[in-house]
C-alpha cells in the first residue's frame, strides 16, 4: 500500500485498485504521516553525486552496500497520494469482481490487519488462490478466512512472518515485562512504531496490564500526525473487527479498550510533540511514535532526549526495520535497547497446518521460503514442507503457474437447447449434435441458434456481400458403435457375397471380397471401402457398413 | 438438586465406615421391630434395585463379617429365600442378580455354608451350567462380574475348587480373561491367580520340584490351560497367560514358582524372536516380576541369561521399563546392570552422537546393546521420538532421586547428553548429521521434552562429576531464562534447575574455578529475573517468586549471592508484587518478602538503602495483608512467614516478641481460613516451647541436652506471659473450632502445656480436689468445651467468670480441664454419628415407599 502512488502515479498505470474500506483509510494514514514526516524537515537540496557507482564503493556500509541506489525515489506528496487513492475502487469481503469476464476476484479476509485480504482469482474451471500477510491469531481484525481457499489449484503464498522465531505471544509479554520494569525503576520508554496495527493490540494488552503492574500513574503518549484519526477509524470499522469487538459495538461500547485509556487521560495522543504536549509531558512515561526507522518523525527527538540515560529503554516492535541498524547512528547510546518484534503473520507451523487443511494442488512462493533462513541453516523447520514440493519464484520472475486452461464455459441459449435431440448411447449418457453459432464478447461465449437458411431469392438479384451470414450446409450424421466383423461377414453373405474372406490386422480387419476385388478396411476409427470405379457396389457395401452404426 | 439414586447411597458413598455391629444390625431383628431381613427386601423390591452397584458392594460388605458358621444360614432363612426368590424372577434385573452371586459368594465362602448352599442346590444354579451363564441375562457385564467375584468369594476352601473344576466353571473362567468388559477380564484373571496359588499352597503335602512335580487337579487345569495357551498361535490368549503368568509372580514367591517358570521359560523365551505373534510388549513385567522374585535370586539361576537376552531382543520402547526395574534391583548382576543401564542410556546416547561430528565427542556408551538403526527409526518419528525420550528422561530422573542407588551413572556425559537435547529443543543447536537434523526439527519446541530435561537436569545437581560443564550448562539455563519463546511451565522447570545448580555453586566441594563464574552467573540470573518479576503472565511472576525464595532460603548466608542481590532491582520489584493483583503471586511474594527479611532486615549488617519498605514497613505491611487480604493464600503465606521468623528468633529485632505474637494472635482468630488459624497455632506452639525453654523450670539435670534455661521463673509468671499474649483465649477457642485440625493442634499445644505446669498426675489431681469453689468459671468452660464444635458464641474474655488474661484461672484451667479426653473427642470424626452403620441401614428402611421423597440430596 505505501508504494502504491510510485504505480499509479509514475507508471503511466491506467487501471482500476481495488480494496478494502479500512485499507484505503488506514493506508491514507499511514502515508500522510510518511509524507508529513518528511516534509516536516524539508531538505535544501539533495545530493546525487554519491550514487556514482565508483562514489559509493568508496562510502562506509552500509551505504555501499546499497543496491539500485540509481532507482531510489524522493518521497511522494501528498497529491499524488489523493490521486492514487481516487483510483482505487472499494470492495468488501467476499465480493465477487469480474474482470472482463475472464476471471472472477474475491477479497477475503486473512486475519492480520483492518481490512487485509487474501485474494482468490478464478476462472469457471480453474481457481488460484493468493495469501498474502494472513494471522491465525485473535487478534483484533475478522479471524482468517481459510475455508474459502480451499479447492485451489494453484495458491500463492506470501507475506510469511519475517521473525520466524519469535513467538508472538512471548514478545507481547518481553514488551509487557520490559515496559513495566523500565517504569518502576524510574525510567521511560520509547516504542518506534506505526501508527495502525500491532500497536491497537498492544495498547489493548497494557490496558489489561497496566492496573495489575502499578503503572496506573504513568502517562502514556502516541504522538503522530494521524494518532487521532487511526484511533478514531479503529472504533469505527466494525464490520471489518473481530466477532467479540463486533458484539461491544452493538451493546454499544467502543470496540477497542483504547477509548476508555483516553478517558481516563492515561493515553493521551498529540499530533507532535509541539504545542500541547510540551505542556503535559510527564516523566517517566511511556512514548509511542514514528518512525520505527528512527531516521524521521517524532522518535527522532526522544532518541536524543532519553539516549543518554541508562534508565531509559527504547523497545523495537515492528519487524521491518534491522533495530541495530535503526540505532546505528544514535551510537554511543546507554538507553537499553529491546527487540521484541511482533509479527503475528504465518509462521511455518502454521503454513504447514493451512496446506494441511486447504489442499492446494500446487504452492507457488518466494525462494526464500524454500530454505532455512541464511543466519540459521540448520532450521530445517523454518522453510515450507509440503507435497508436492513448492514452486518457487524470486524477485521480478515471470512464473508460468502449472496447470493449462483446458475448458471454457459456454452457454447455449434455450431455444437452442429446445432444438436438441439428445440420443442415448449408453445408459447414462446422450449425445446431441448442435449446430450453433459462437458468440465471444468479454470472454463470455454463447451458442445462438443459427440463422435461418436463406429464402431463395424472389428475384434473381445477386447476394449482396454485406448479407453474408455463416452458410449452413445439412450436417452428415455422426456414426458411433463397432463393427462386428462375424456379424457383417453373414450379412454381406447373405446379400450375395460368397467368397468373403476376412484377415485380421495389427488395427482391425481387412474383408476381401475376392470376385469384386473389392476391399473392406475396418479398424477402431475408420472404415474404408476400396472398389475400383464401382459406384453402386461401393454404396450397396457403405449402406450395409452403416446398419450396424448408429448415427446421430 | 434430583438425583437418580436415593439420597442415602450418595450419603454412604461419601461416609460409610464397614464394621461388623453393622452386620449384625443388618440380620438381627431391628429394636424398632423391623423383621430381621427387611433389608434384603427392600434391596429386591426397590424400584430401582440394587442399581447402585456401591449400595450392593457395601451390603456385601457387612455380610462377609459375619459369623462364618452355618448358623447363619440356619437363622436367617431370609438369606437363601433372597437368592431362591431371584433365581425364581423370570427376568430379574442384571443389578440384582449381580448383587446375589456376589453375596451367595460370600456365603459360601465358609465350607459349611457351602456345603449348606450346596444341599439347597443353590450354587449350581448360580454358578454352574444352571445358572445365569447359559441364560441371555449373561451378556450384561454387571452379571459376569458378579459371577467372577462371587467365585473368587467362594474358592476359599477346597470344596469349593473342585466344585469349580469338575462343574465346567474353571472353563469359564478361563474364557472370561478375554471378556470385552476389562473390569471382567481383569477379576477373571485375578480369579485364576487366586485359585492356582490356594490350590498349591491348600493342596499340596508336600514341596514341588521340577523332578516330582505332582499338582493338584485345580493348578493341574490352570497351568496347562497356560502352556496350551502359550503355545498356541493367537497373540490374545498367549498375551492372557503371559498376564496371568505376570500376576502370579507378582504376588507369589513361594518356592513352586520355580517349578512353574521351569516349564514355561523355554516358551517365554521362543516369543523374544518370534516374529508371527507380537506379544514382547508384555514380556518386560513378566521377566521383572521374575527377577525380583527371591525365589530366582540366586545369580547364577537361569533366569539372567533371558533377561539379557530380553534387554537384547525387545524395542527400546518395550525393553525400557525392564532395564529401569533392573536398576533399583540390588541383586541384579553386574553384567545385567551395565546391560541395563545401556539400554536406559541409548536414547541419550544417540541424541549426543546425532549433535556432533563423528568422533568429536565419545558418546555416552561404547557400544550399543540392541540394534541402533531400530533406536534411530524411532527417533526419527514425531509421536515415537517424544515419547520415547519422556519415558527414557522420567526414568533416569527416578534413577537419580533414589537416595541409595547403586546405580553408576557418567554424570558428566549424561549432563552433555541434556544440554544438548535442550538445545535441539530451543533450536539453538546445529546438528552435525542427518539424524540430529530430523530430531532437531521433532523437538524444536517440544515443550514436554524440555520439562523431562530440565527435572532430569536438576536431579543430576546433586551427583559429582560435572564442575567441568557448568559454564556450558548455565549458557543453556540461561538462555531459556531469557527466551521469550519459553513456556510458563517449562520456566519453572528451568528455574528450579538453575536454583538446584546454583546451590551446587556454592558448595565447598565446586571447584574453585566454577565459584568465580558464579559473580557473572548471579548477576545475569538476577537480571533476567528482574524481567520475569514484571512479566504480564501471573505463572511467570509467581515462579519467579518461589525461585528466588528458595535460592535466599538455601543460599543467605553466601556472600556473592547476598551483594548479587542487593545490588539488583529484584527486592525491590519483589516488595511491589506484594500488591499484585493475583492472590497465588501476593502470596509468593509474602514468602519472598519473607525470606528477603533474612537477608535485608536481620542481617547483622543490614545494607540495603533505597527499598520501598524498612523493617517496620514490612511487617506492617505484612500484618495488613494478613488482617485485610480477601484471598487466603497471601494470609496463609504471612503467618507462614510470622511463623519462620520466630522460630530463627528475629522476632526480638523487630519489637517485644510478646506483643508481636499477641498482636498475630488477634488478628488470626478472627480468620474465616481454617489453614491461617491453624498456622497461627503453629505459631502459638513455637512461641510456647520457646518461653518455656527459656523461663520455665530447668529439665532434668541428667538430660541428654543441656537444657536452654536462662533464667527460671515462677510459673504463674511465665503463665503472665502467655496471657498477656492473649494465647490462652485462642488455645480455648480453637478446641471449639468447626475445623477439626485445628481443635486437635490446640489441644496437643494445650496437652503440651498442661504437662509443663502439671508434670505429675497427682499435682492434678490435687489441683481438682483443691479449688472446688474458684473453678465455677472453669466448670462453665468445661461444659462448653464438651459441646466441641456446636458450642455457639465462644464467649470473650471476663464472661462467666473465666478471665482468659489471668493466669492464676488458666492455672486452674490447665489443672482440671481433662484434655487428653478432648483430644479422644475431637478425634473423632465430626461426622461420625451420621457415618455409624445404624445410621446407613435405618436410612435404607427409612426409604421403603419413600424414594421419590428423599431424591433431593439433603448433603
Amino acid at each position: 500500500m505505501m508504494a502504491l502512488p510510485y504505480i499509479t502515479e509514475y507508471t503511466g498505470f491506467a487501471g482500476t485498485v481495488y480494496a478494502t474500506e479500512p485499507t484505503v483509510q488506514i493506508g491514507r494514514l499511514l502515508m500522510e504521516e510518511l509524507v508529513n514526516s518528511i516534509e516536516r524537515v524539508p531538505k535544501a537540496q539533495s545530493a546525487s553525486m554519491w550514487k556514482n557507482k565508483e562514489v559509493q564503493r568508496l562510502l562506509p556500509a552500509p551505504l555501499k552496500d546499497a543496491v539500485e541506489v540509481s532507482m531510489w525515489r524522493k518521497c511522494y506528496t501528498m497529491p499524488e497520494v489523493n490521486a492514487a487513492l481516487s483510483k482505487i475502487q472499494l470492495v468488501g469481503y467476499s465480493q465477487k469482481i469480474e474482470l472482463f469476464g475472464a476471471v472472477q476476484v474475491t477479497p477475503l479476509s486473512s486475519g492480520y490487519a483492518l481490512g487485509s485480504s487474501n485474494w482468490i482469482i478464478q476462472s469457471h474451471y480453474e481457481k488460484v488462490s493468493y495469501v498474502s500477510g494472513s494471522s491465525l491469531l485473535t487478534t483484533h481484525p475478522q479471524p482468517m478466512d481459510q475455508a474459502s481457499l480451499k479447492n485451489s489449484d494453484v495458491l500463492i503464498l506470501t507475506g510469511l512472518t519475517q521473525i520466524p522465531t519469535a513467538n508472538p505471544d512471548g514478545m507481547v509479554g518481553e514488551f509487557c515485562s520490559n515496559l513495566a520494569m523500565t517504569v518502576r525503576n524510574g525510567g521511560n520508554v520509547l516504542v518506534p512504531c506505526y501508527p495502525s496495527g500491532v500497536i491497537y493490540d498492544l495498547l489493548e494488552c497494557l490496558y489489561q496490564y497496566i492496573d495489575s503492574a502499578g503503572l496506573s500513574n504513568v502517562p502514556f503518549y502516541f504522538i503522530s500526525p494521524v494518532a487521532n484519526s487511526s484511533l478514531e477509524f479503529s472504533q469505527i470499522f466494525a464490520e471489518w473487527l473481530c466477532h467479540n469487538k463486533q458484539t461491544k459495538v452493538y451493546l454499544p461500547e467502543p470496540p477497542f479498550p483504547h477509548a476508555e485509556l483516553i478517558q481516563t487521560n492515561k493515553l493521551k495522543h498529540y499530533p507532535s510533540i509541539h504545542g500541547d504536549f510540551s505542556n503535559d509531558f510527564k516523566q517517566p512515561c511511556v512514548v509511542f511514535t514514528g518512525h520505527p526507522s528512527l531516521r524521521f518523525g517524532d522518535v527522532v527527538h526522544f532518541m536524543e532526549l532519553w539516549g543518554k540515560s541508562s534508565l531509559n529503554t527504547v523497545i523495537f516492535t515492528e519487524p521491518d526495520f534491522s533495530y541495530l541498524d535503526a540505532l546505528a547512528p544514535y551510537q554511543p547510546l546507554a538507553m537499553k535497547c529491546v527487540y521484541c518484534p511482533i509479527d503475528t503473520r504465518l509462521n511455518f507451523i502454521q503454513v504447514s497446518k493451512l496446506l494441511k487443511e486447504v489442499q492446494p494442488l500446487h504452492v507457488v512462493c518466494p525462494e526464500q521460503y524454500t530454505q532455512p533462513p541464511p543466519t540459521q541453516a540448520h532450521r530445517t523447520d523454518l522453510m515450507i514442507d509440503c507435497q508436492p514440493p513448492p514452486m518457487s519464484y524470486r524477485r521480478a520472475e515471470v512464473l508460468t503457474l502449472p496447470y493449462k486452461r483446458r475448458y471454457e464455459k459456454i452457454e447455449i441459449m434455450p431455444e437452442l437447447a429446445d432444438s436438441l435431440v439428445p440420443l442415448e448411447i449408453k445408459p447414462g449418457i446422450s449425445l446431441a449434435t448442435v449446430s450453433a453459432v459462437l458468440h465471444t464478447k468479454d470472454n463470455k461465449h454463447v451458442l445462438q441458434l443459427p440463422p435461418k437458411p436463406p429464402q431463395p431469392p424472389a428475384s434473381k438479384k445477386r447476394k449482396r456481400v454485406s448479407d453474408d451470414v455463416p452458410e449452413c450446409k445439412p450436417l452428415k450424421p455422426l456414426l458411433s458403435g463397432s463393427i462386428p466383423v462375424d456379424q457383417f461377414v453373414q450379412t454381406l453373405e447373405k446379400h450375395g457375397f460368397s467368397d468373403v474372406k476376412v484377415e485380421d490386422t495389427a488395427k482391425g480387419h481387412i474383408v476381401l471380397l475376392q470376385e469384386a476385388e473389392t476391399l473392406i478396411q475396418i479398424e477402431e476409427d475408420s472404415t474404408h471401402i476400396i472398389c475400383d470405379n464401382d459406384e453402386p457396389l461401393r454404396v450397396k457395401l457403405r449402406d450395409l457398413v452403416l446398419k450396424f452404426l448408429q448415427k446421430f | 438438586m434430583a438425583l437418580s439414586k436415593p439420597w442415602f447411597v450418595e450419603r454412604s458413598r461419601r461416609r460409610f465406615a464397614m464394621t461388623r455391629e453393622c452386620g449384625l444390625l443388618l440380620l438381627v431383628p431391628a429394636p424398632d421391630g423391623v423383621r430381621s431381613g427387611e433389608h434384603l427386601r427392600v434391596i429386591r423390591q426397590d424400584r430401582n434395585p440394587g442399581s447402585d452397584p456401591l449400595f450392593s458392594g457395601l451390603f456385601s460388605a457387612h455380610t462377609r463379617s459375619l459369623d462364618p458358621s452355618v448358623e447363619l444360614l440356619q437363622n436367617n432363612p431370609c438369606l437363601t429365600e433372597f437368592i431362591t426368590s431371584v433365581l425364581a424372577m423370570p427376568e430379574p434385573n442384571p443389578s440384582i442378580l449381580s448383587f446375589t452371586l456376589r453375596l451367595a459368594g460370600i456365603l459360601a465362602a465358609s465350607e459349611s455354608r457351602f456345603q449348606h448352599l450346596q444341599q439347597e442346590k443353590l450354587l449350581a444354579r448360580l454358578f454352574g451350567a444352571d445358572g445365569p451363564l447359559n441364560s441371555t441375562l449373561w451378556e450384561d457385564a454387571s452379571v459376569r462380574s458378579g459371577w467372577v467375584k462371587g467365585v473368587h468369594r467362594m474358592a476359599q476352601h477346597q470344596p469349593a475348587l473342585h466344585f469349580l473344576c469338575n462343574g465346567g466353571g474353571l472353563d469359564v473362567v478361563f474364557s472370561l480373561q478375554g471378556d470385552p468388559s476389562l473390569f471382567v477380564a481383569s477379576a477373571a484373571s485375578k480369579l485364576l491367580v487366586h485359585m492356582l496359588t490356594f490350590s498349591v499352597e491348600s493342596e499340596t503335602t508336600k514341596p514341588l520340584t521340577t523332578m516330582d512335580c505332582d499338582w493338584p487337579a485345580c493348578a493341574q487345569m490352570i497351568i496347562k490351560h497356560i502352556e496350551d495357551s502359550l503355545r498356541s498361535r493367537s497373540a490374545s490368549h498367549i498375551e492372557q497367560s503371559l498376564k496371568l503368568l505376570t500376576s502370579v509372580f507378582g504376588s507369589c514367591r513361594a518356592m513352586w514358582t520355580a517349578v512353574l517358570w521351569s516349564g514355561v521359560a523355554k516358551q517365554v523365551e521362543s516369543f523374544l524372536t518370534e516374529e508371527t505373534v507380537q506379544v514382547q510388549h508384555m514380556l518386560a513385567s513378566l521377566l521383572l516380576n521374575v527377577a525380583w522374585s527371591p525365589v530366582f535370586c540366586d545369580t547364577e539361576g537361569s533366569i539372567w541369561p533371558l533377561v539379557t537376552s530380553a534387554l537384547e531382543h525387545l524395542t527400546p520402547v518395550q525393553a525400557g521399563p525392564l532395564a529401569a526395574g533392573l536398576l533399583r534391583f540390588y541383586k541384579c548382576p553386574q553384567d545385567v546392570r551395565i546391560q541395563a543401564l545401556t539400554v536406559l542410556l541409548q536414547p541419550m546416547d544417540c541424541i549426543l552422537r546425532a549433535a556432533s561430528q563423528p568422533l568429536e565427542h565419545a558418546g555416552l556408551l561404547d557400544e550399543s546393546v540392541s540394534d541402533p538403526t531400530t533406536l534411530e527409526s524411532l527417533l526419527c518419528s514425531k509421536s515415537s521420538c517424544v515419547s520415547l525420550l519422556c519415558q527414557t528422561l522420567a526414568r533416569l530422573e527416578e534413577l537419580l532421586s533414589l537416595a541409595r542407588s547403586r546405580v553408576d551413572l557418567p554424570h558428566a556425559s549424561l549432563l552433555r547428553a541434556l544440554m544438548t537435547l535442550l538445545q535441539f529443543c530451543n533450536g539453538f543447536l546445529s546438528p552435525a548429521s542427518p539424524l540430529g537434523s530430523t530430531i532437531s526439527r521433532i523437538l524444536i519446541n517440544c515443550f514436554r521434552v524440555q520439562r523431562s530435561a530440565l527435572g532430569v537436569l536438576a536431579a543430576l545437581s546433586e551427583r559429582k562429576g560435572c564442575d567441568a560443564l557448568i559454564e556450558s550448562l548455565f549458557e543453556v539455563l540461561l538462555a531459556y531464562l531469557e527466551s521469550p519463546n519459553t513456556s510458563p511451565t517449562v520456566l519453572k522447570k528451568t528455574f528450579q534447575a538453575t536454583s538446584r545448580w546454583l546451590v551446587h555453586l556454592q558448595e565447598p566441594s565446586c571447584s574453585n574455578s566454577q565459584q568465580q563464574h558464579t559473580e557473572k552467573i548471579l548477576k545475569d540470573v538476577f537480571l533476567v529475573l528482574q524481567k520475569h518479576l514484571c512479566s504480564p503472565c501471573w505463572e511467570v511472576r509467581d515462579s519467579s517468586l518461589e525461585f528466588l525464595a528458595v535460592l535466599i532460603d538455601r543460599l543467605k548466608d553466601r556472600d556473592e549471592f547476598r551483594q548479587s542481590l542487593l545490588s539488583s532491582a529484584v527486592p525491590r520489584l519483589t516488595e511491589n508484587l506484594l500488591e499484585d493483583p493475583e492472590s497465588y503471586v501476593r502470596a509468593s511474594a509474602v514468602t519472598a518478602v519473607g525470606h528477603l527479611a533474612f537477608i535485608t532486615h536481620f542481617a547483622p549488617e543490614s545494607p540495603v538503602v533505597g527499598n520501598q519498605y524498612n523493617k517496620e514497613n514490612t511487617v506492617a505491611k505484612l500484618q495488613e495483608i494478613l488482617s485485610t487480604d480477601t484471598e487466603g493464600f497471601p494470609r496463609r503465606a504471612v503467618i507462614s512467614v510470622f511463623t519462620e521468623w520466630l522460630t530463627q528468633g528475629c522476632t526480638a529485632q523487630l519489637e517485644d516478641t510478646e506483643q508481636f505474637v499477641s498482636r498475630v494472635i488477634q488478628t488470626v482468630e478472627q480468620d474465616l481460613d481454617w489453614e491461617v488459624r491453624l498456622r497461627g497455632l503453629e505459631l502459638v506452639s513455637i512461641f510456647c516451647s520457646q518461653t518455656i525453654s527459656r523461663l520455665g523450670r530447668p529439665e532434668c539435670p541428667y538430660a541428654p541436652v543441656p537444657s536452654k534455661v536462662t533464667k527460671s521463673i515462677n510459673p504463674i509468671e511465665l503463665l503472665q506471659i502467655f496471657c498477656r499474649a492473649k494465647l490462652f483465649g485462642f488455645l480455648f477457642r480453637s478446641l471449639c473450632d468447626c475445623d477439626r485440625p485445628v481443635a486437635q493442634r490446640a489441644c496437643d499445644i494445650l496437652i503440651i502445656l498442661e504437662g509443663h505446669f502439671y508434670p505429675i498426675r497427682h499435682l492434678k489431681e490435687s489441683q481438682m480436689t483443691a479449688n472446688p469453689a474458684g473453678g465455677q468459671g472453669i466448670a462453665w468452660l468445661q461444659r462448653t468445651l464438651r459441646q466441641g464444635s456446636l458450642a455457639q458464641n465462644f464467649p470473650t474474655d471476663g464472661d462467666n467468670g473465666v478471665d482468659f488474661q489471668d493466669a492464676e484461672s488458666m492455672m486452674l484451667a490447665l489443672g482440671t480441664i481433662d484434655f487428653i479426653e478432648i483430644h479422644d473427642e475431637v478425634n473423632k470424626s465430626s461426622a461420625h454419628v451420621e457415618e455409624s452403620p445404624q445410621s446407613l441401614l435405618q436410612d435404607i428402611l427409612a426409604t421403603v415407599g419413600t424414594v421419590e421423597d428423599n431424591e433431593v440430596d439433603c448433603y
